[in-house]
């Protein structure tokens, strides 16, 4: 028995959106439409359905498994494939639920209180390793309310100016000359806006570095919520991206979604490969390039510290500048031996904590532009 | 030359074919829907796959002008639907002043001065104006480097074949332009405009399609070189290059070679031309280093 039914091509629609791929009605009609078009045959369903119901890679992956499974109709498939999502979920539906589900509660119940001052300056200061479930929602809350401004660049678009001087805006000086008589007298002009830089974090999610990727990642959440030019990346064995995932209003549900992706939430990392993977799927191609670049990692690589120089060189010559995170940077005596820290290090703008609130203040108000020290002076204090 | 408005997806694939493009099934079917169902299509996929070749092709097999946007970081409605002929209106107007025309009736001046006489028509308004009598292929050549604004404007343009220009009034598409998108993926195409697009993700064609594309597009080149190059590409694909060659650069090369003289491939002239191929000094370093004599020798030994 295969799992095409009676429904005919709709219960591949079915399958696809049990398997979580989002069909929104108008997509399902032009699918319909398309295979009356083309042929009712499985060659042009095939076919068909990838041009009407996928819109990335990704989905084209997940098609087809989707697919395979709608013409054999195995029925291990489809529980492999159905049994597969929700047990991620459980996994990370544990350690949310642990430490985060109180805590919104709690929020919920007094929204309007300000936090006492003492308290968060106490807890502005707090490592993030180091706080109790507590202190971690009110921390979680405080990040929720954090904006990223970046710095801006020059944009190639102009906008109306008052300035006397500047590019001659002629679709107002025409329409001003009307007024005397055909003659430019009052010359217009045109100036540049611009425009805020993209911002591209990227975490690493290994073991020792997961309670501050989740927060960095909170912070990328709250970013791309408000509407910044935010990519996110979780960095492990593989990269994942997670910038979809985190487009939601809701960080709760934004983090689950984006553990949801991610493969490998605090498995080993290969910084090296990463950033390669980085920088030939979407840095060098125009992502990074000229943004603000913000990597989050103890620089603990299992790969070559040779891999990590090569990749960082490159990310080097895209990026604007590139911020290198290290929580452990904020422990006493502190000196960037790992191989892998020390290798990328010469392409580093700025080496920063990023261990706590304040930590993150100051990273935003790095990419803001306001602040800036070399990287130098600042390896040791 | 005759055109004909393609009737299966084997006349999508045998058309383009007579035009150049040789485009497997799944490509021949999505442009086969765009063209039925008179929706964008949107590919997407690696450089150098051949996605803007796609237009040119499609525009010779149904006889459509071309009408190329580049997009750019930027671009806006007066570089992609319309503006004015400021030089030509101030002029207008000081003739008008000359003559005497200007102080007696300022209203017919300026409808004189927003009329489509001085009106630059730039690609998406060209696509739908009435001079058409054939579909225009319009070709929007990597969305994904303009800003989300035109995303937006264009998406309204899309979505109803018109346009509107307040001094004009609206302009509608006699015969709708068959539009074909392309995109490098380096950010997301918005999902309102993917919902209304078809979607293909092209990918690098396989050895033997690659040397018949070859063939197609380098008639002069010894079918032999046209093989071995072919090998080498799908080889250099594999050893983990920066930016490993596309179809393009396969042609490319099988042209310099082939400008070089050669009819076979020689560790000589693949270290002279590999500039052709490789485009970083990386990965250039990095072919040399996998030994060009290696490379050279698996793929001029007969396959088995």
């Amino acid at each position: 028995m295969t799992a095409m039914g009676d429904q005919g091509p709709l219960g591949l629609v079915e399958l696809l959106r049990t398997a979580g791929l989002s069909v929104p009605v108008g997509n399902l009609v032009s699918f319909v439409e398309a295979v009356g078009i083309a042929g009712g045959d499985l060659r042009s369903i095939y076919w068909c359905g990838r041009a009407t119901l996928t819109h990335s890679p990704m989905d084209i992956e997940l098609y087809d498994r989707v697919y395979r499974h709608w013409i054999l109709g195995t029925e291990i498939g489809l529980t492999e494939m159905v049994a597969s999502l929700p047990e991620s979920l459980v996994v990370d539906d544990d350690e949310v639920t642990d430490e985060e589900q109180p805590e919104s509660a709690d929020v919920e119940a007094d929204d309007t209180t300000i936090l006492r001052f003492s308290r968060t300056e106490t807890l502005r200061s707090m490592d993030f390793a180091e706080l109790d479930s507590e202190e971690r929602s009110e921390v979680d809350r405080l990040i929720a309310d954090m904006r990223l401004n970046a710095m801006t660049r020059r944009s190639r678009r102009r906008r109306p100016s008052k300035r006397a001087t500047g590019v001659p805006d002629l679709r107002r000086t025409v329409r001003e000359s009307l007024r005397t008589g055909g003659e430019p007298i009052n010359r217009r002009t045109l100036q540049r806006t611009r425009v805020a830089r993209r911002v591209v974090i990227i975490a690493d999610i290994s073991g020792s570095m997961a309670s501050y990727s989740r927060s960095l990642i909170r912070y990328a959440h709250a970013a791309v919520s408000a509407r910044s030019q935010v990519e996110a990346f979780a960095l492990g064995t593989r990269l994942t991206r997670l910038t979809r995932e985190l487009d939601t209003r809701d960080p709760d549900k934004a983090l689950q979604r984006a553990s949801d992706s991610v493969a490998d939430w605090s498995g080993g990392t290969r910084l090296g490969e990463g950033l390669r993977q980085f920088n030939d799927e979407w840095g060098t191609k125009g992502m990074a390039r000229g943004s603000i670049v913000v990597i989050l990692s103890d620089g603990w690589d299992r790969g070559e510290p040779e891999q990590l120089a090569i990749e960082m060189a490159r990310l080097s010559r895209v990026a604007h500048r590139i911020i290198w995170v290290n929580p452990l940077k904020a422990s006493d005596g502190y000196a960037p031996l790992a191989r892998g820290m020390a290798a990328a290090l010469p392409y580093v703008d700025e080496f920063i904590e990023g261990h706590s609130l304040a930590s993150l203040d100051r990273l935003s108000s790095i990419v803001s532009g306001n602040s800036s020290r070399p990287v130098r002076s600042h390896v040791n204090d | 030359m005759s055109f004909a408005t393609p009737t299966s997806v084997s006349d999508v694939e045998s058309g383009l074919a007579a035009n150049g493009y040789l485009a497997d099934e799944g490509l021949a079917t999505a442009i086969f829907l765009a063209l039925s169902m008179g929706r964008p299509l949107l590919l997407e996929g690696e450089p150098g796959v051949g996605k803007t070749e796609v237009a040119k092709a499609l525009s010779a097999l149904t006889g459509g002008e071309l009408l190329r946007l580049q997009c750019y970081e930027g671009l806006d409605a007066s570089q992609a639907l319309y503006e004015w002929d400021y030089p030509r209106q101030l002029l207008h107007l000081r003739a008008a002043e000359a003559a005497g025309t200007i102080n007696s009736d300022v209203a017919a001046v300026e409808n004189e001065l927003y009329s489509e006489r001085f009106l630059v028509r730039r690609p998406l308004l060209d696509a739908i104006s009435d001079r058409h009598t054939v579909a225009p292929v319009l070709l929007i050549d990597e969305l994904d480097r303009a800003d989300d604004e035109f995303e937006a404007f264009l998406l309204e343009v899309l979505a109803d074949n018109a346009v509107t220009i307040p001094e004009l009034g609206t302009f509608r598409a006699t015969v709708p332009p068959i539009v074909i998108i392309t995109s490098n993926r380096t950010r997301d195409v918005h999902d309102a405009l993917k919902r209304r697009c078809l979607y293909h993700w092209v990918e690098h064609p396989d050895l033997e399609r690659e040397i018949a594309i070859v063939q197609s597009r380098v008639p002069g080149a010894s079918e032999l070189l046209s093989r071995q190059v072919s090998r080498l590409v799908a080889e250099l694909r594999t050893i983990g290059l920066f930016k490993p060659p596309g179809v393009a650069e396969t042609i490319d090369w099988v042209m310099a070679l082939s400008a070089l003289g050669r009819t076979e491939l020689d560790s000589a002239s693949v270290d002279a031309s590999l500039g052709a191929v490789v485009k970083y000094r990386e990965d250039a370093e990095r072919v040399r280093a996998h030994g060009i004599d290696a490379l050279v020798d698996s793929a001029t030994t007969p396959s088995k």
